[in-house]
C-alpha cells in the first residue's frame, strides 16, 4: 500500500476516568486506515462508535494512547494541531461570532498579502455558492449557509487533509442531500483529501470514494460504496448499511436461494421484494402495514420463512392490513454475508 | 453553486502549513509555553500568598501564639463572653433576615425587569443597580440622613435600630438578587411553563412547580452572595449601628482599634472565616448548577410587554393578576430605593433653613479634623482605585484564564478546583482583618529591612486583594462558556495558542473584562474596611474622609459629609454607567459574568 497521504496505524484513544478509580473509556480500539491524496473517505458508524474520537485524534485534539498518525509516511505525533495542515469542520460549524463571513473565511489565511486574502476569500465563497456574502454577519445566516461558510473557511488555507465531523447532521433532510453533493463537488474542485465522518449511509455513499464502517472502536470494513453494498463483510456491516432481514441460506425460500452462493446468510434490503404484477408472483406475504417511502408506496409484509420486510410498490386495487399479496424478488437488493 | 465533477490533482502541502522539522525549535517553543503557563499560575498565587495569606496569618498569630507557642485558650475565653454570642447572633439574624427580604422582593423584580418589557425599563434597571455599587459608607450616611430626628422619616424613630440596618442591607443587595435571578430567567425556555399550563396547571401552580425549580440554582446562588455581603457588611453597619448593633466584621474592628484585644479579634476572624467558607461552599454548588442550566436556554424567547390592562384576546385568569402583583411590588421597591438617594441629594443642598451649595463649596476647604480637602481626597481615591484596578485585572485576569482551561488529567482538574476556592477566599475574609494584617506584616516583611507601611502602593494592593474575586467572577463564566471547539477550529486553521487567545478568547471576553474593570474600580473607590487601617493620615481616601466627617459634631461637618457622599456616589455610579454601556452594546456572547 502506498505510503502517500494519511496513514493511521493501530490508533487507540482512551478518555481518562471521570473520577479516581473509575475505568478509562476506550473510544478507539486499534484502527488502521489509509487515505490516498485526493481521496475522500467516509467513516461510517452508529453514534458512539468512536469515529469522532478517531477524527479528533487525527487532528491532534485527542492524545493517542497507542499507534501512530502519519502523513506521507512521516509521523505527525510531535506536530501541534495548528501546524499539521489538517483542516476541521464541525457539525455545527463553530463560526466565530465576532467576525463577519469574510473574516471567518480569512482566519486561516493570516500572514498572506491582503489582496491575495481577499481574492481567495471571494473564490472560496463562490465555490460554496455564497459569492458576495463576505460582509454578512454570521448571525444572519441560515443553518445551511453557516455550514457552507464553515466549509469555505476550512478549505481556504488549502489543508492537505480536511476532516469533516458530521458536517451535515444538524440540517434538515432535503438540505442535507443537496449539500452532500455540493460538499463532494467542492472537495473535488479543490482536490482536497478528506476524511468525512457520518452516521448516515446515504450521505457516506454520496460523498465518498471509499467508505470505512466502524463499530465499537474498530473498523469492520473499508470498500468503495458499490462493493460495500454488494458484499458486506459481516452481518453487522450489512445491518448498519440498511439490510433489514437475515435468513440462513439453507432456510431461505427457493426463489431467493438462486441469487446466493453456496453457504452463509442472505441479507435482504428494503426492495428485495416488490409487489408482483398480476399472476407473476413468486412468493406470498401478509400485509402488516401500508407505508410511504419518499412518496412511493411500500408495504410492510410478513413473508413466511423470512419475517417482516419492506416490499416496494402496491397492488393496483390497493392493499389492506391482513390481506395476502403476491411478491416478486429483486436480486440487486440482496447480498450474501458470512453466517 | 456549480457542480464540478472534474477532480483536480491533490494539492501539495501549502505554504505556511509546512510541517516543522522535529528538533530544537519545537522543544524550545514547548518550553516557553510551559514557562508562560507556570507564570500565569505562579504570579496570582504569589500575589495572594504575600498580600493576603501572609497578613491574615500574621494577624491570627498575634492572637493565638503566646511566647512562641500555640495557645488556643482564646477561643474558650472569647466564647465565654456574652458579647461574642450577641454579635454572632446579630450577624446571622441581620444577614438571614436581609437575605430573605432581598429574595422575596427580588424575585418579582427579576420577573418584571427581565421577563417583561416596558418603556423606561433600562432606566429602572440602572436605578436598581445604583445602590449595589454605592460605597457602604455612603449607604450608611444616606440612611441616617433619612432616619435621624428631623429627617423625613425621623418620626418612625428607626435611627440606630435593627430594622434600619436590615433595611439598608436589603437596599444594598436587592440588585444582587434581581440581576442574578433575572439573568437566568430571561434565558429560560418559556415552553416548559407553557407545557405545564396546557396540562391544566394554573399560572401560580405552573410558576411554583416549573419555573421556580428551574430558577432555584440562581436563587440559591444570589441568596448566598447576599448573605455573604450582609454577614461581612462593615461600613454601613458601622455608620448605622452605633454601639448597640454590629456584625462580626465591625466587632473585629472594635476589638482591634478600641479595645486593642488582638486575641478576640483573631478568634472572631476565624469564626467569620468558618461562616464564609460554609456560605461559599453553598454558593459554589449553586453556581455549577447555574452554569449547567445556562446551556439549556435560548435567549429572550419569553419576553412580553407589561401592560396594566389585560391584553385583548387573553382569557381572565391567565396570569395577568400575578404579573400586576409583581409589578406593584417592584414599583414600591423602586420608590423605596429612590427615597434615600433623593433625600441624600436634597439634604446636601439644605443649609440651615435655606437652600444652597455651601456644603459643596466647603469641599475645597480642609474641614476641621481632616488634613486634606474633600477634592484632594477624591483625587487620591481615583488614583488609588486606578492602581488597584490595574493590579486586580492582571491578577484576576490570569486566575480566570488559568481556571477556564480544561486539563485532561484528573489531578490537574482537582488542582484547578482547589485554586478556584482559594482565590475566592478574599471575598469572605474580613477586609478589616486584611487591613490590620497589612499593618502588622508589612513592617519589615519576611525580615527584610523595608517598611512597606509607608509605601503609597499599600492601599491599592489591599484594595486589589478585595477586588480580585470580583474580576474572576465577572470574567470566568464567560471564558468557560466559550465552546472549546471554537478554539480547536482556530488551531486547525493554523493559529497557535497565542493567536487563539488573541483572536478567539479576547474578542469574546473583552466586554466582560471592561465590565469587571468598572466594578473593580467602583469597589476600590468605595472600599472602607481595609483602607480605614491603611490610608495614611496625610492622604486619606474619600470614604475615610466621609467617615471622619460624620464622626465630628456640628451641622457643617455633617453637611460636608453629605455633599462628599453625593460626590462619591456620582463617581461610582458614573463609572458603572459607562461600563454598563459595554454590557448592552450589540453583538458578542449571550452569557454575561456573574454580576
Amino acid at each position: 500500500m502506498s505510503a502517500r497521504g494519511l496513514g493511521v496505524d493501530g490508533v487507540v484513544v482512551r478518555y481518562p476516568a471521570v473520577r479516581r478509580g473509575a475505568p478509562a473509556a476506550t473510544a478507539v480500539a486499534g484502527v488502521d486506515l489509509r487515505v490516498a491524496p485526493g481521496e475522500v473517505l467516509a467513516l461510517l458508524g452508529p453514534s458512539g462508535c468512536g469515529k469522532s474520537s478517531l477524527l479528533r485524534a487525527v487532528a491532534g485534539l485527542e492524545p493517542l494512547a497507542a499507534g501512530a498518525v502519519t502523513w506521507d509516511g512521516v509521523s505527525v505525533a510531535g506536530v501541534p494541531v495548528h501546524r499539521r495542515g489538517f483542516g476541521l469542520l464541525f457539525q455545527d460549524g463553530q463560526l466565530f461570532p465576532h467576525r463577519d463571513v469574510a473574516g471567518n473565511v480569512a482566519y486561516g489565511l493570516a500572514g498572506r498579502p491582503r489582496g491575495e486574502v481577499a481574492g481567495r476569500v471571494e473564490d472560496l465563497l463562490a465555490v460554496v455558492g455564497l459569492g458576495g456574502y463576505g460582509a454578512r454577519a454570521v448571525a444572519t445566516l441560515s443553518g445551511g449557509e453557516r455550514q457552507r461558510v464553515a466549509l469555505a473557511r476550512a478549505l481556504a488555507p488549502a489543508p492537505r487533509l480536511l476532516l469533516l465531523d458530521e458536517p451535515l447532521s444538524a440540517l434538515d433532510r432535503s438540505l442535507r442531500e443537496r449539500l452532500a453533493l455540493d460538499v463532494r463537488a467542492a472537495l473535488l474542485a479543490t482536490g482536497t483529501t478528506a476524511l468525512f465522518v457520518t452516521h448516515d449511509q446515504d450521505e457516506a455513499f454520496a460523498v465518498a470514494d471509499r467508505v470505512a464502517v466502524m463499530a465499537a472502536g474498530r473498523l469492520l470494513q473499508v470498500d468503495a460504496p458499490a462493493d460495500l453494498w454488494r458484499a458486506p463483510a459481516s452481518r453487522q456491516v450489512a445491518a448498519f448499511l440498511g439490510y433489514e432481514a437475515f435468513v440462513p441460506l439453507a432456510a431461505a425460500p427457493d426463489p431467493l436461494r438462486r441469487f446466493a452462493g453456496e453457504s452463509g446468510t442472505l441479507a435482504l434490503a428494503p426492495g428485495a421484494f416488490v409487489v408482483a404484477p398480476e399472476g407473476a408472483g413468486e412468493l406470498v406475504g401478509t400485509v402488516r402495514a401500508v407505508l410511504t417511502r419518499r412518496g412511493r408506496p411500500a408495504l410492510l409484509v410478513d413473508v413466511p420463512g423470512v419475517g417482516p420486510v419492506t416490499a416496494l410498490g402496491a397492488p393496483a386495487d390497493g392493499a389492506r392490513e391482513g390481506s395476502t399479496i403476491a411478491l416478486a424478488t429483486d436480486p440487486s437488493a440482496t447480498a450474501t454475508v458470512p453466517a | 453553486m456549480t457542480l464540478t465533477t472534474t477532480r483536480r490533482a491533490p494539492t501539495a502541502p501549502p505554504e505556511g502549513t509546512t510541517v516543522l522539522a522535529p528538533g530544537r525549535r519545537r522543544a524550545h517553543g514547548r518550553g516557553l509555553r510551559t514557562l508562560l503557563w507556570a507564570l500565569a499560575v505562579a504570579v496570582p498565587l504569589a500575589f495572594l500568598a504575600v498580600f493576603f495569606a501572609w497578613p491574615v496569618v500574621v494577624m491570627l498569630a498575634k492572637g493565638f501564639v503566646v511566647d512562641g507557642r500555640l495557645d488556643l485558650s482564646g477561643f474558650a475565653d472569647v466564647f465565654a463572653r456574652p458579647r461574642t454570642w450577641r454579635i454572632v447572633g446579630l450577624t446571622l439574624a441581620q444577614a438571614g433576615l436581609a437575605t430573605a427580604l432581598s429574595v422575596l422582593l427580588g424575585v418579582p423584580g427579576a420577573y418584571v425587569l427581565h421577563r417583561r418589557s416596558f418603556r423606561g425599563r433600562a432606566a429602572v434597571r440602572a436605578l436598581v443597580t445604583v445602590p449595589f455599587v454605592l460605597p457602604t459608607v455612603v449607604v450608611g450616611v444616606a440612611f441616617r440622613s433619612l432616619l435621624v430626628e428631623g429627617g423625613p422619616l425621623g418620626f418612625l424613630h428607626l435611627d440606630g435600630t435593627f430594622a434600619a440596618i436590615v433595611a439598608a442591607l436589603v437596599f444594598f443587595n436587592y440588585a444582587v438578587v434581581v440581576r442574578g435571578v433575572g439573568g437566568l430567567w430571561e434565558r429560560l425556555d418559556p415552553r416548559a411553563e407553557q407545557a405545564a399550563r396546557a396540562l391544566g396547571a394554573s399560572p401560580w401552580r405552573a410558576f411554583r412547580t416549573v419555573t421556580l425549580p428551574a430558577l432555584a440554582p440562581a436563587i440559591a446562588s444570589s441568596a448566598s452572595l447576599t448573605f455573604l455581603f450582609c454577614a461581612t457588611a462593615f461600613g454601613t453597619v458601622l455608620v448605622l449601628g452605633g454601639l448597640q448593633f454590629g456584625t462580626i466584621e465591625t466587632e473585629i474592628w472594635v476589638q482591634t482599634t478600641q479595645f486593642l484585644d488582638l486575641r478576640a479579634a483573631a478568634v472572631l476572624s476565624v469564626v467569620q472565616l468558618v461562616v464564609v467558607a460554609g456560605v461559599l461552599t453553598v454558593a459554589g454548588r449553586a453556581r455549577t448548577g447555574r452554569e449547567r442550566a445556562l446551556a439549556l436556554g435560548g435567549e429572550r424567547q419569553g419576553e412580553r410587554p407589561l401592560t396594566l390592562r389585560r391584553t385583548p384576546g387573553t382569557a381572565p385568569g391567565d396570569g395577568h393578576a400575578l404579573a400586576l402583583g409583581a409589578a406593584a411590588v417592584t414599583a414600591a421597591v423602586v420608590v423605596l430605593l429612590a427615597v434615600p438617594l433623593v433625600n441624600l441629594v436634597v439634604r446636601s443642598l439644605r443649609v440651615g433653613d435655606r437652600w444652597g451649595l455651601d456644603h459643596y463649596a466647603a469641599l475645597s476647604d480642609e474641614p476641621a479634623g481632616v488634613t486634606v480637602s474633600v477634592w484632594t481626597a477624591a483625587l487620591t481615591s481615583l488614583r488609588v482605585a486606578a492602581l488597584a484596578t490595574g493590579i486586580a485585572l492582571v491578577v484576576g485576569g490570569l486566575v480566570a484564564l488559568v481556571l477556564s482551561r480544561r486539563p485532561r488529567r484528573p489531578a490537574a482538574r482537582r488542582a484547578l478546583s482547589t485554586m478556584d476556592a482559594v482565590v475566592m477566599l478574599p471575598l469572605g475574609v474580613s477586609a478589616v482583618t486584611v487591613g490590620f494584617g497589612f499593618l502588622l506584616s508589612m513592617h519589615e516583611p519576611f525580615g527584610l529591612h523595608v517598611d512597606l507601611r509607608t509605601s503609597p502602593l499599600l492601599v491599592p494592593i489591599a484594595q486589589a486583594v478585595v477586588a480580585v474575586p470580583l474580576v474572576v467572577r465577572g470574567v470566568l463564566p464567560v471564558l468557560r462558556a466559550i465552546d472549546p471547539r471554537l478554539r480547536e477550529v482556530a488551531a486547525t486553521l493554523g493559529a497557535g495558542e497565542g493567536r487563539v487567545l488573541g483572536t478567539v478568547d479576547w474578542p469574546l471576553v473583552a466586554r466582560p473584562v471592561g465590565l469587571a474593570m468598572g466594578l473593580a474600580f467602583a469597589a476600590s473607590l468605595g472600599e472602607f474596611g481595609a483602607t480605614s487601617f491603611l490610608a495614611r493620615p496625610d492622604a486619606p481616601t474619600l470614604p475615610v474622609v466621609i467617615f471622619r466627617l460624620i464622626g465630628r459634631p456640628g451641622p457643617d461637618s455633617y453637611g460636608t459629609a453629605l455633599a462628599a457622599s453625593v460626590v462619591l456616589a456620582m463617581l461610582t455610579a458614573g463609572v458603572v454607567a459607562v461600563c454598563e454601556r459595554l454590557r448592552s452594546a450589540r453583538g458578542g456572547l449571550a452569557v454575561g459574568g456573574e454580576w
